[in-house]
């Protein structure tokens, strides 16, 4: 396999691990369930494309035509992904898992759990 | 009801089921086309009932370029995302703010919420029953909250009005 070839898919598998790797650094680190979803909805996209473009790449050069799957692969977590996301935050929020001291609006948790509009606004 | 609607009641869903039948098989031989047309045909058939009636998308060369907007939004939110992430844990400023809607129908809503779960640092959270506001989480907010209130508005939601044509 040609030197470049090789250079450019594995620094689009180093890119994407990477990212996969602070997805997961961000499951670790972040301090509660809601700023945690943030971290595999983002950050694993990124790291899956790089991932999916490799193989690509790799594929096409290794058999000489264009494998589509990555294509579907990447439709399919795009689809799905915010779908998961939205129905952990909805659970969280009838839970009423504690969340970080400082999130603030912490008022439109009550509202939200109901399906019901925010309060109105004090003025500050 | 005419023939076309009976037997195809959602053409553009038959299409994407054979191209997608197509894409996973990797082959554009005649059996497997028979075959991806008979599971188009059929399994539309069998959804039509659960159908809600939806707006159109009415300009689809502009649902393009949303799409390639969105997608470098993408690279750009998790970038941000992932500096967020490795950085020190006190510079995460999390917050939930409610954001008005002018869409009232489910798809366009729908569209919209997925968009915001993709781009910098916004989950959304809930969708209120009259359909008026959604609800998001965001990952670093700035201090006035308009300012993410106007950037969904204004980025993606008048987008979405213009696809939709509603």
């Amino acid at each position: 396999m040609n030197f470049w070839v090789e250079l450019l898919i594995s620094s689009l598998l180093l890119l994407g691990g990477l990212f996969v790797l602070v997805g997961s650094i961000g499951l670790i680190r972040l301090k509660d369930l809601y700023v945690r979803l943030h971290a595999p909805t983002k950050a694993t996209t990124l790291g899956l494309g790089g991932i999916l473009v490799g193989s690509m790449v790799y594929m096409s050069h290794q058999y000489g035509h264009l494998t589509i799957h990555e294509l579907l692969i990447t439709l399919f977590l795009v689809i799905t992904a915010p779908v998961t996301a939205h129905i952990l935050a909805k659970v969280a929020l009838h839970h009423e898992v504690t969340m970080m001291k400082r999130t603030r609006n912490q008022r439109h948790v009550t509202t939200a759990r109901m399906q019901l509009p925010p309060e109105e606004q004090e003025k500050q | 009801m005419n023939l076309r609607s009976r037997w195809l009641p959602m053409p553009f869903h038959s299409l994407l089921l054979l191209v997608v039948w197509l894409m996973l098989n990797g082959s554009v031989s005649l059996g497997h086309i028979i075959l991806g047309s008979v599971l188009a045909i059929c399994i539309p058939l069998i959804c039509a009932p659960l159908q809600v009636p939806q707006p159109r998308i009415v300009r689809p060369f502009r649902a393009f370029r949303y799409v390639l907007m969105v997608l470098g939004d993408i690279v750009v939110a998790n970038i941000q995302v992932a500096l967020l992430v490795v950085g020190p844990m006190r510079r995460i400023k999390p917050g939930f703010v409610a954001v008005p809607l002018d869409l009232d129908t489910t798809l366009p809503i729908t569209v919209l919420a997925s968009t915001v779960t993709m781009t910098p640092g916004t989950v959304s959270a809930e969708v209120t029953k009259d359909r008026k506001w959604l609800y998001v989480h965001v990952l670093d907010m700035p201090e006035d909250e308009q300012q993410i209130i106007n950037l969904i508005k204004q980025r993606y939601e008048a987008a979405i009005k213009e696809i939709f044509a509603c």
